[in-house]
């Protein structure tokens, strides 16, 4: 042994440095080895985006045209458009998002800043999780079931729009959750202390310093809703609808409703006429998580 | 000189009859009269049999090892305790002549007479203007004049007003630690209370922020009542007027500062500042 300095504290060495070093080499090897699988792991994913990308975008640009957006759904490929569904499904995020925030945001305040610890609240707060892992066709029931036939609503927009809410809450709820818990329990003592009432205290310290991360947690949560196909199937949105909406009464369809009628047709063209309906979904979906983004990384806060 | 100090000394101590100290305690009057106060954090039971009374333009310091309850006190003088659940209390507080624990006496109405200073300064993320009109804004302030004029005097009472008069309204999160603090001090300043509760305000500053706060709570005193938890005897020694030592839970030894470190009464605060445990 060369090294026989005595270290303070140390009294006996039981780490044989020459065998340390013999198996150095060997650990170096067993990290690079995982190092290259985990990259691995990570370009599957990438690939697989790749490939999806490249066949949409080659397939469906040919048909994306002026257009597109300004025709109806029509029994000839060429002449088929998107206008009825692109409508359809902002008139749905216009129920959507203010019915599904307000029910979120609202939930997740009381849980977090009203609700004492006890059973019952923690037994809320635990079933919030389980229903975000409901599957979506099970809501469309549920829609079809309350909205539909018990409140006489049909097909409609308002219909379509209550059932995806419900769908998106408990992502939205856990999402807001979490954003109000990350605000430090000493700015709401401060406020406290200085004779703030709880609304005062939230209105004013809570969700100033929430709001960016509940946002970005909404804004994720109604790009699922806008993507969603199976609620809509069950309730019994109509595909090809040649009016627009003119009141949330009215019944609609979306896109991914019209994606799915064209990708299910026999004729070839049709399959490229969906690719051009998926890129615009897709446009949609990337604009929103990207407005998330810029919302998370313009107001983060620093404590 | 010298010896003609001893002897004013000494004369003034002959003349200091056992009398005497309950007269000039009478001369100010009780703001604070805690009352047999128990408080159990569930089934443990964190303050015993609390008897204090606390004066006027005194600083009253809190001192004792950790655990001892002295946070969980000052804590309970604005009742910010019950934000922990299962809190459980008995006994009275008297906020001049009112017992806080009263149903009809709200809460809030008490923290806007009962200002707070944190053990960690604590300002919100907003600018230092903001900050300090929290307080006048929620109490209904909207003038601008007056939010001014309030945002100046508070500034000038924490003695910041200097060093932040030309960036109000930068955010009060560039400021150091021991700047935080004295904007955390200017804002209960600005709700113009009648006590300050002081948790431990010096324990997260460097020597000299600390320095500058405990001058800043020599002038407070003159205006307000002002009660310090500390775990730094010399700082309780240098600035308090009165000083209580607890341990366990209960209130070991409530008397004149000087008193208290000079002459204690129980061996076991002997033993405390003494530095033989804690």
């Amino acid at each position: 042994m060369r090294i026989t300095e005595q270290q303070p504290g140390v009294s006996k060495r039981y780490i044989d440095q020459t065998s340390v070093s013999k198996r150095m080499d060997g650990r170096k090897i067993t990290n690079t080895v995982f190092k290259t699988l985990f990259f691995m792991a990570t370009l599957v994913a990438l690939l697989v985006l790749g490939i999806l990308f490249y066949r949409i975008l080659s397939q469906g640009l040919g048909f994306l045209s002026a257009d597109f957006f300004q025709n109806f759904a029509s029994r000839f490929p060429e002449k088929a458009g998107i206008k009825a569904a692109l409508v359809g499904s902002l008139w749905l995020m216009a129920v959507v998002a203010p019915v599904s925030m307000f029910l979120g945001i609202g939930t997740a305040i009381y849980l977090e800043e009203y609700a004492k610890k006890n059973r019952v609240n923690d037994f809320i707060r635990m079933n919030i999780s389980n229903l975000a892992g409901v599957p979506s066709v099970v809501f469309g029931l549920l829609g079809l079931t309350i909205f539909v036939r018990a409140l006489a609503l049909g097909n409609s927009i308002l219909a379509a729009g209550f059932t995806m809410s419900l769908l998106i809450l408990p992502v939205i709820i856990v999402a807001a959750q979490e954003a109000i818990r990350a605000v430090p329990q000493h700015v709401r003592e401060a406020s406290y202390g200085m004779g703030a009432t709880k609304w005062q205290t939230i209105t004013r310290v809570v969700l100033p310093s929430a709001i960016p991360g509940i946002l970005t947690g909404s804004i994720l949560a109604l790009s699922r809703a806008i993507g969603e196909t199976a609620p809509l199937i069950v309730i019994g949105v109509p595909v090809i609808i040649h009016f627009l909406p003119t009141g949330v009464m009215d019944t609609f369809t979306a896109l991914p409703m019209q994606i799915y009628d064209w990708a299910k047709r026999p004729q070839a063209d049709f399959q490229q006429v969906a690719s051009a309906g998926i890129i615009v979904l897709m446009a949609f979906l990337l604009l929103m998580n990207s407005i998330a983004v810029l919302i998370r990384n313009k107001f983060q806060k620093r404590y | 000189m010298v010896q003609l100090m001893n002897r004013t000394d000494n004369e003034t101590k002959a003349t200091v009859s056992p009398m005497e100290a309950p007269v000039r305690e009478a001369a100010k009057p009780v703001v604070y009269d805690t009352k047999q106060l128990n408080l159990w954090y569930g089934s443990h039971h964190a303050l015993k049999n609390i008897d204090l009374p606390i004066r006027e333009n005194e600083v009253t310091a809190i001192i004792g090892p950790s655990g001892c309850g002295k946070s969980t006190y000052i804590k309970t003088l604005n009742r910010m305790v019950e934000l922990v659940d299962g809190v459980r209390t008995s006994g009275e507080i008297l906020y001049r002549g009112r017992n806080i624990f009263d149903a009809k006496y709200s809460v809030e109405e008490l923290r806007t007479r009962v200002g707070m200073v944190f053990q960690k300064p604590n300002p919100f993320p907003k600018s230092i203007y903001d900050n300090i009109a929290y307080g006048p804004r929620i109490h209904g302030i909207k003038n601008k004049k007056i939010l001014d004029e309030i945002v100046e005097q508070s500034l000038r009472g924490a003695a910041i007003w200097d060093e932040v008069k030309d960036r109000l309204n930068t955010n009060a999160y560039s400021l150091s630690g021991g700047q935080q603090q004295r904007i955390c001090i200017a804002r209960a300043l600005a709700i113009e209370p009648d006590v300050i509760l002081m948790d431990e305000p010096t324990s997260a500053l460097d020597p000299i922020s600390t320095l500058k706060v405990e001058e800043l709570v020599q002038e407070l005193k003159e205006n307000y009542s002002i009660i310090i938890v500390t775990h730094n005897m010399q700082q309780a020694a240098r600035i308090s007027d009165k000083t209580a030592f607890f341990l366990n839970g209960e209130v070991i030894e409530f008397d004149d500062t000087d008193k208290i470190f000079q002459n204690p009464a129980d061996q076991r605060t002997e033993d405390y500042i003494s530095g033989r445990f804690g």
